[in-house]
């Protein structure tokens, strides 16, 4: 068992017993399964717009070198500076050249997975620059000094209660209640004054518009417009595959993506960047960076994973996981949870210390159901079982119990010999029917009990009534 | 010792020559845990005019191997079950996770073998779980059965996801005199078996049956019915600890009018 494996049972044992966090959990995703729910319904075509965004999504996969060298000639010439960057590091380190040259002291941050993905608000901390995140939710996450644990609403694990006596402990101003917009307030009072003395605003990337270089933010909050207005500099990092050849593409997309995540037509705020601020603008950044990340993304088409790069982090698929909803986001140890991050977690982190997670799914296929860029996540999860199984990562008991198992399924006579002892042995451990316990079987027999095997195999009784017919 | 070579297998001739040759194939788990479902199965195809054959070759269709990434011991009991099953016409399966994995995934697992492309998607195409092949095959609309008891119908995944089967054991249940159906909330939630999963994570897999078992007993039914065995086990065993006493039964043994027996988890 590898030390990621053991943390990850432990972790999501621990969640399991958490009745709190449990309740909270439920208590988002299940509202945005109704809320997605009704949003679907009211659409009038869903499978064909669903098909349409794949179309989007696989062609620009498909064409990526023509998009990204298009995105980055219409990106220069409304006058952005566009990096590139292969690894999270390199990202990261270019992030922070980009503070140090305009001699930041403190950033704003808007909410970004990309940005987590590529460690930098870590980075920003060593480099001993104030970091501060000004989406609600991370502002949460941040006080706490955890991760998010869901890419929609980071800090959905939180109760209101203990918001309440984060913000009490860490606000200059503290609220003066429990009630929700006393907790908004404070929050606001205390980002306020941070947008208006940011140095630089980073924010991440719905889309990047390939035809005109622009860059796409989706939020509720209007925080991403505080960060990237005011600050000199406006940082972007986007991974590659946010690419769409235009404007009409990105609606498709975005149609889906906010329906999806939250069951809402549109988010209060969508907003296209389009180069720094020009002469006559009443405001805007004088510098305007793109970051364009490839993080394992290109590695993932060359695997026969290029179905994941569809992905526009809707989070749909966790808030429709049996698992994410009992385990919840910090469980799966990685950047993204869910499905997705069962998925993604292995490429970015490695496989070997990630193996556990394509296991930890039943294979139930709903995240697939609702995936609305119809992502077959079961299917990669199995590529990822039995990539780990040739790699030779799987623990060798599990190797070693499928292995004979399997010699007595491609040997009939031997299988049905076998399993005739097999259910002897076992019986003699039934009681009414049912077993409560039994050696080897302690996975299974410590929550629920075992039905008994049969007296006889259907075989057996097929053999007989065959010979009594004398056919 | 060398595998079973020869086509051997118990056959029920009964039909006219025109009946579908139909193949069972009864699963590992009605095999060795619900023997009943296997006859019911013989019951419902005969009477829907089909000629029932039960190959004696027949073991697992791999999906322990498949879910846990065994390609290569997959593709050997894949190659296996179809050479022991392509003569028939059809091939029946009584659950919709074997049946989904032989349709669905021998054809993937074998995309890049040359040899038996072809051959596993011809023989994919006859592949069908056994109720909707019933219905949505054989056209039959009703049964003849009793069964005085207000169930439940869980929709097992691999069957509602893979094979689309939703309606078809629910239209056939409503022809079953002395019968009422209710639905559970969430119906369509997994129940936390995912084959070893339920091994691999005891706990999550119990907060997942929990819930699965919660909405059985808020629905007010007192016999819970479903398409896959494996999902039953999970959801009967959890039960039975729960000292919860709804039975229950593949939905093959109640259509089949064999519902007077033990149901799971009783004794035989």
């Amino acid at each position: 068992m590898t030390a990621i494996e053991s943390t990850f049972k432990k972790r999501a044992q621990a969640a399991v017993a958490n009745k709190t966090l449990k309740a909270a959990i439920e208590r988002t995703a299940s509202t945005a399964e109704k809320k997605r729910a009704i949003a679907i319904a009211e659409l009038p075509d869903f499978s064909n717009m669903r098909s349409c965004a794949k179309r989007i999504k696989d062609h620009v996969i498909a064409n990526l070198d023509h998009y990204l060298e298009t995105f980055e000639r219409n990106a220069v010439a409304s006058g952005a500076k566009v990096h590139w960057a292969r690894t999270a590091e390199e990202a990261s380190h270019i992030a922070v050249d980009i503070c140090k040259m305009a001699k930041a002291k403190r950033v704003t941050r808007s909410k970004s997975m990309l940005g987590e993905e590529i460690g930098l608000p870590h980075a920003l901390e060593l480099a001993g620059i104030e970091c501060v995140e000004t989406d609600l939710a991370e502002h949460i996450v941040q006080l706490a000094g955890e991760r998010p644990s869901h890419i929609v609403w980071p800090a959905m694990h939180k109760s209101r209660e203990e918001i309440f006596s984060l913000f009490k402990s860490k606000h200059e101003k503290p609220p003066v209640s429990e009630e929700i917009a006393d907790l908004v307030l404070s929050a606001r009072r205390d980002l306020r004054q941070k947008f208006l003395t940011a140095d630089v605003g980073i924010s991440g990337a719905n889309f990047l518009i390939a035809d005109t270089g622009a860059v796409c933010v989706v939020t509720n909050e209007g925080n991403a417009e505080l960060t990237t207005t005011p600050p000199k500099v406006h940082i972007v990092t986007a991974g590659i595959e946010k690419l769409v050849p235009s404007i009409e593409h990105a609606f498709v997309l975005l149609r889906l993506l906010v329906r999806s995540a939250t069951g809402a037509d549109i988010t209060q705020y969508t907003t296209f960047h389009c180069g720094p601020k020009r002469p006559n603008d009443a405001d805007g950044p004088e510098e305007f960076h793109i970051i364009l990340v490839d993080n394992g993304r290109t590695q993932m088409l060359a695997d026969g994973m290029e179905e994941m790069l569809r992905c526009i982090r809707c989070g749909a698929c966790m808030n429709h996981c049996v698992v994410y909803r009992q385990v919840g986001g910090h469980a799966y140890g990685g950047t993204y949870p869910g499905p997705m991050g069962a998925v993604l977690t292995p490429v970015f982190d490695g496989l070997k210390q990630s193996r556990d997670l394509p296991h930890a799914c039943t294979l139930n296929g709903r995240c697939a159901e609702v995936c609305p860029v119809g992502i077959p996540l079961p299917t990669l999860l199995r590529q990822l079982r039995s990539r780990s199984w040739r790699s030779g990562y799987e623990p060798w008991l599990t190797k070693a119990n499928v292995s004979v198992w399997a010699q007595f399924a491609k040997r009939p006579k031997l299988y049905h010999a076998v399993s005739k002892i097999a259910s002897k042995v076992i019986r003699l451990f039934q009681k009414n029917g049912r077993i409560r316990w039994m050696p080897l079987a302690g996975n299974w027999t410590r929550h629920r009990d075992l039905p008994a095997p049969a007296s006889r195999s259907f075989m057996q009784l097929q053999r007989s009534r065959h010979k009594e017919n004398g056919s | 010792m060398m595998p079973d070579q020869k086509p051997e297998q118990f056959s029920k001739a009964k039909n006219s020559p025109s009946s579908p040759r139909i193949g069972l194939f009864v699963t590992c788990l009605v095999d060795l845990f619900r023997p009943n479902v296997g006859f019911a199965a013989i019951k419902l195809l005969e009477d829907a005019g089909c000629e029932v054959f039960i190959p004696k070759s027949q073991t697992c269709c791999g999906q322990p191997a498949l879910n846990s990434g065994d390609v290569e011991n997959t593709k050997t009991i894949a190659r296996q079950v179809i050479e022991h099953f392509e003569s028939y016409d059809y091939v029946i399966v009584p659950s919709g996770s074997c049946g989904g994995t032989i349709r669905t995934h021998y054809p993937e697992i074998l995309a890049d073998d040359p040899e038996w492309t072809e051959r596993a998607a011809v023989f994919s195409s006859k592949v069908f779980e056994l109720i909707s092949f019933l219905t949505d095959i054989r056209g039959i609309s009703t049964v003849q059965a009793r069964c005085e008891a207000t169930a439940t119908y869980h929709d097992s995944c691999s069957g509602l996801r893979e094979l689309g089967i939703k309606q078809q054991p629910r239209r056939l249940l409503f022809s079953v005199e002395g019968l009422t159906l209710r639905e559970m909330d969430k119906a369509e939630n997994c129940c936390g078996f995912g084959g070893t999963f339920s091994i691999k994570y005891p706990d999550i897999s119990n907060a997942i049956v929990s819930e699965k078992t919660e909405a059985i007993k808020e629905s007010g039914a007192d016999l819970l019915l479903g398409g896959d065995l494996g999902c039953l086990m999970n959801i009967a065993g959890k039960q039975s600890r729960q000292g919860q006493k709804v039975r229950a039964m593949h939905v093959a043994e109640i259509l089949a009018n064999m519902s007077d027996g033990l149901a799971i988890g009783e004794e035989d």
